[in-house]
């Protein structure tokens, strides 16, 4: 029988993160609440001639800081040299050993599992571009692929080929901490870690894993990822001023910020954070998941699936809206999102739509695609533990239409019980997570 | 809730033996390759010239007509999950949004949707104008590419080729409204996929899901990089019906191909309610990895994949004594073919000789994110029609393999049946179908 008689609760007891506004918790979780911006030109390749110049990049990273043996990561993507800084973080918060085949942590590896919404490495633009410019005749507007593959064969490397999968963040992982027990990957656009924080704690509540690393790690910037999003027109083109170029919910918004990075939580069942004594940073208590199955080009108009998501998640808690105090919104700044997404909100909260708070970190960060979900969670808790919810900086022009308390510019001192991750991915993807601070019960 | 079963309603498979489930079946117990010289692009300078591709279709016959404007969104990887997706919902007697509005007998919430995909290669011919004009001495110049290239990119590109595109296309075609995921754990994906739909069901988050995978690997890209990893075979490129030899002492390599497999799983009592009809259960499911510095290739002994298949079969509360078949995931590289076996072998103990082991992948490639579903809808039909055809291409055992590869078709009862599954990067999954009994 597929298991679903174990309801274990799930506390998370770890949490790691490495993004464009620090290498760590608390660096980072400053830098949110002093307003900074993560922001700025790309340095990654040459953007200068792309409609958008600037992004969110995590700078100055160095893996060696994390591991002893950097050598086993070294032809990992930027998704999964990221995905290890944050995952020995988390794991050292939670009192697991990385990097050894004897680990004196007592935990039973077939027990640890890894979930992670994480996304491809960049191609070898090199070589991917070179191939395709050696074969192409435009004459006839046809490849010579002997012609192309005496390049890509020469050009193209095999591990980093290798490492362009999207399931290789998750091979590094297991690597890293030993973990034999449910290992998966999902890729749904910007939803992809908060389905896999929700994923990875049903895999804890049913009891197939005690112990699960969860989380994201992605960058989509890279040439391809972002002509992607170029021609999408969904990235803002504000080359002007990067730092306020995303401003959820003000009328001048006009695209997100692409991001990059890499955040990771350590879920684990009630029973066995107890038994081990670790300390209990909130509870998982609820998760939603829908499909827009509208447009895969547009949300739905009303946010019937962000609705839908939202509903499943509180219904799964055990709470109701009324419960909720804050919400950790998608908020991309995008025209699309932001105002559906406040629809969606009002829907669900109904009378207190207007006392629920609500912000975007995506104003700081940028937006991390598959990693976004993961590291917004993260600062909910962290909105928990300091009784501090962070802002949306760059809220300097509201939009008359959407007037729901997103937080503007200032942090508010506030007590968090219960707080609701929320994630829309393209296509309509949408998945939302509740977590509450913890009480022993 | 406890005690939630989880059926097999539905099947659909497109695979380089044909665009359904019936076609698949019959080439495999005809034990005929799907296996060719590919066609789609010209090979002759890729070490392997070989591929399993799928015959021609027109996937405008596939989609009701207000949606055959979004066809035009599809990369190959979403047409195949459409084809599939469209077998198995119409062999599942679901009446969705594109079977026909007007009879529509399922509630959308209460549909999920749960595929595997592969990383969706795009095709180099639609970039290459774009490329062409972003040349200084015929090199490729970015500051001319983000000027002036870029603009020849077709605006909906990069929706082609995100692999959450399978599921959120079949789930706007079905109307599926419910939980909806995309699985991306390369040539596991769809195992997994299967796996956590299951899991859905018995939670209670939805009562009917369709799962699965789909992947279109002949495409250069995915060719060369294949090529690259030595992961292919070399040495049978005029020979393409012998080429893919998973278990055999020749084997030396991998041929990868086009598929797409799906299933529709439903809560037992939904169906029953309806009156469907019932193929077979999914009764377990594990999972784990494999750990290898080299993680090209899964540990020697397998062991990643033993644990999946003890946890699987913990979760059916069966031995191995219980199960009648195993199709591996079987990929003709032999020294993960070994692994595979010992790793098996490990898990089922005594039984390995008795246990019949039948790799489809001599037969239908290594469609990467569909070997799952394709799998998974061979070991339906095989329980079906109690019948399990010979292995192809495994003449001579090789050596240190204890799996006792099924070398003639025979008629036999199959209680239960294991598909089980790994990829490069280590995850593994095992996933257990038993035959129905009312």
């Amino acid at each position: 029988m597929i298991q679903n008689e174990k309801k274990e609760r799930v506390v998370i007891t770890g949490m790691g993160i490495v993004c464009p506004l620090g290498h760590d918790i608390e660096t980072t979780w400053q830098a949110i609440l002093a307003g900074k911006s993560g922001v700025a030109k790309t340095t990654i390749f040459d953007a200068s001639t792309f409609p958008t110049t600037f992004s969110a990049e995590v700078k100055n990273y160095d893996i060696a800081k994390f591991v002893k043996n950097p050598d086993l990561h070294k032809n990992g993507n930027r998704g999964s040299k990221f995905a290890v800084g944050a995952a020995v973080q988390a794991c050292r918060q939670a009192g697991i050993n990385v990097e050894t085949d004897e680990p004196a942590d007592g935990i039973d590896r077939k027990r640890i599992g890894i979930y992670l919404g994480a996304g491809e490495g960049a191609a070898n633009h090199e070589a991917f571009f070179g191939a395709i410019a050696a074969g192409w005749d435009d004459q006839t507007n046809a490849m010579d692929w002997t012609k192309w593959a005496d390049v890509a064969a020469v050009q193209m490397r095999a591990m980093h080929e290798l490492e362009q999968e999207a399931n290789m963040p998750a091979a590094h992982l297991s690597m890293l901490t030993g973990a034999r027990g449910p290992i998966r990957s999902c890729l749904t656009a910007c939803a992809a870690s908060t389905q896999a924080v929700g994923e990875a704690s049903m895999t804890i509540r049913r009891g197939d894993a005690d112990i699960m690393i969860a989380g994201g790690a992605h960058s989509m910037i890279h040439p391809l990822g972002q002509t992607g999003f170029n021609r999408l027109t969904a990235l803002s083109k504000r080359n002007d001023s990067p730092q306020t170029a995303s401003r959820p919910f003000t009328a001048s918004r006009d695209g997100f910020v692409l991001g990059e990075g890499a955040a990771i939580v350590i879920l684990e069942s009630l029973t066995s954070a107890k038994k081990r004594g670790v300390k209990i940073l909130a509870e998982i208590i609820g998760y939603g998941s829908s499909s827009d199955a509208f447009r895969v080009t547009d949300m739905h108009e009303e946010g019937r699936g962000a609705i839908q998501a939202m509903e499943a998640a509180i219904t799964d808690a055990g709470i109701t809206y009324k419960d909720v105090n804050y919400v950790n919104a998608h908020g991309t700044s995008t025209s699309e999102n932001d105002s559906i997404e406040t629809k969606a909100i009002k829907a669900v909260f109904k009378e207190r739509a207007k006392q629920i708070v609500v912000s975007s970190i995506k104003s700081s960060m940028g937006h991390l695609i598959g990693a976004a979900g993961g590291a917004e969670l993260i600062t909910c808790v962290l909105a928990i533990r300091d009784g501090i919810v962070p802002a949306t900086i760059n809220l300097n022009d509201p939009d008359p239409q959407l007037d729901l308390d997103y937080v503007p510019n200032t942090p508010r001192k506030m007590q968090v019980n219960v707080a609701m991750k929320e994630s829309f991915g393209f296509g309509g993807q949408n998945n939302v997570v509740i977590v509450r601070k913890y009480e022993d019960r | 809730m406890g005690r939630t079963r989880v059926a097999i309603t539905g099947i659909g498979a497109v695979s380089p033996l044909g665009l359904t489930s019936a076609r698949m079946w019959e080439g495999l117990c005809a034990g005929k390759s799907g296996i060719k010289r590919i066609t789609k692009f010209e090979p002759s300078k890729f070490t392997c010239q070989l591929a399993g591709e799928v015959e021609e279709y027109k996937i405008q016959q596939y989609v009701p007509k207000s949606f055959r404007k979004a066809t035009k969104m599809m990369s190959k990887d979403i047409e195949l999950a459409v084809i599939a997706a469209d077998e198995a919902v119409r062999d599942s007697g679901l009446i969705t949004k594109a079977i026909d509005e007007q009879k529509i007998n399922v509630n959308p919430q209460r549909m999920a949707i749960n595929l595997g995909a592969g990383l969706i290669s795009c095709d180099p011919c639609e970039l290459a104008p774009a490329v062409a004009k972003s040349l200084t001495d015929s090199n490729f110049d970015i500051q001319k590419w983000g000027k002036d290239g870029i603009e020849l990119v077709t605006p909906l590109w990069l929706l082609k080729y995100l692999p959450n595109m399978l599921a959120c296309h079949v789930g706007i075609i079905h109307d599926v409204q419910g939980p909806s995921n995309t699985i991306t754990c390369a040539e596991v994906s769809g195992h997994i996929a299967i796996a956590e739909a299951a899991e859905v069901i018995a939670r209670g988050n939805s009562d009917i899901a369709l799962a699965g995978g789909a992947e279109s690997k002949v495409n250069p890209v995915l060719i060369m990089r294949q090529c690259l990893i030595n992961r292919t075979t070399n040495k049978h490129n005029d020979n393409a019906e012998g080429a893919c030899r998973p278990f055999d002492s020749d084997a030396s390599g991998s041929v990868f191909g086009d598929g797409g497999g799906i299933v529709v799983l439903e809560n037992l009592d939904n169906a029953t309610k309806r009156g469907a009809k019932i193929y077979a259960e999914i009764i377990g499911a594990g999972q784990s990895a494999c750990i290898n510095p080299i993680y090209e290739h899964i540990e020697p002994d397998g062991y990643g994949l033993t644990i999946a298949i003890e946890k699987a079969l913990a979760q059916a509360n069966i031995s191995p004594e219980d199960i009648d078949l195993i199709i591996p995931h079987g990929t003709g590289i032999p020294q993960d073919d070994m692994a595979e076996a010992k790793g098996i072998e490990a898990a089922i103990g005594e039984d390995v000789k008795r246990i019949l082991v039948w790799p489809t992948k001599s037969m239908l490639s290594n469609t990467g994110a569909a070997c799952g579903g394709l799998d998974v809808v061979a070991a339906t039909l095989a329980i079906r029609d109690g019948v399990i055809p010979a292995a192809k291409n495994c003449v001579k055992k090789a050596a240190g393999c204890n799996l006792n590869i099924v070398k003639e078709t025979i008629k036999t009862n199959i209680r239960h049946a294991l598909c089980c599954g790994y990829t490069y990067g280590g995850q593994t999954a095992a996933v257990i179908l038993k035959k129905f009994e009312n």
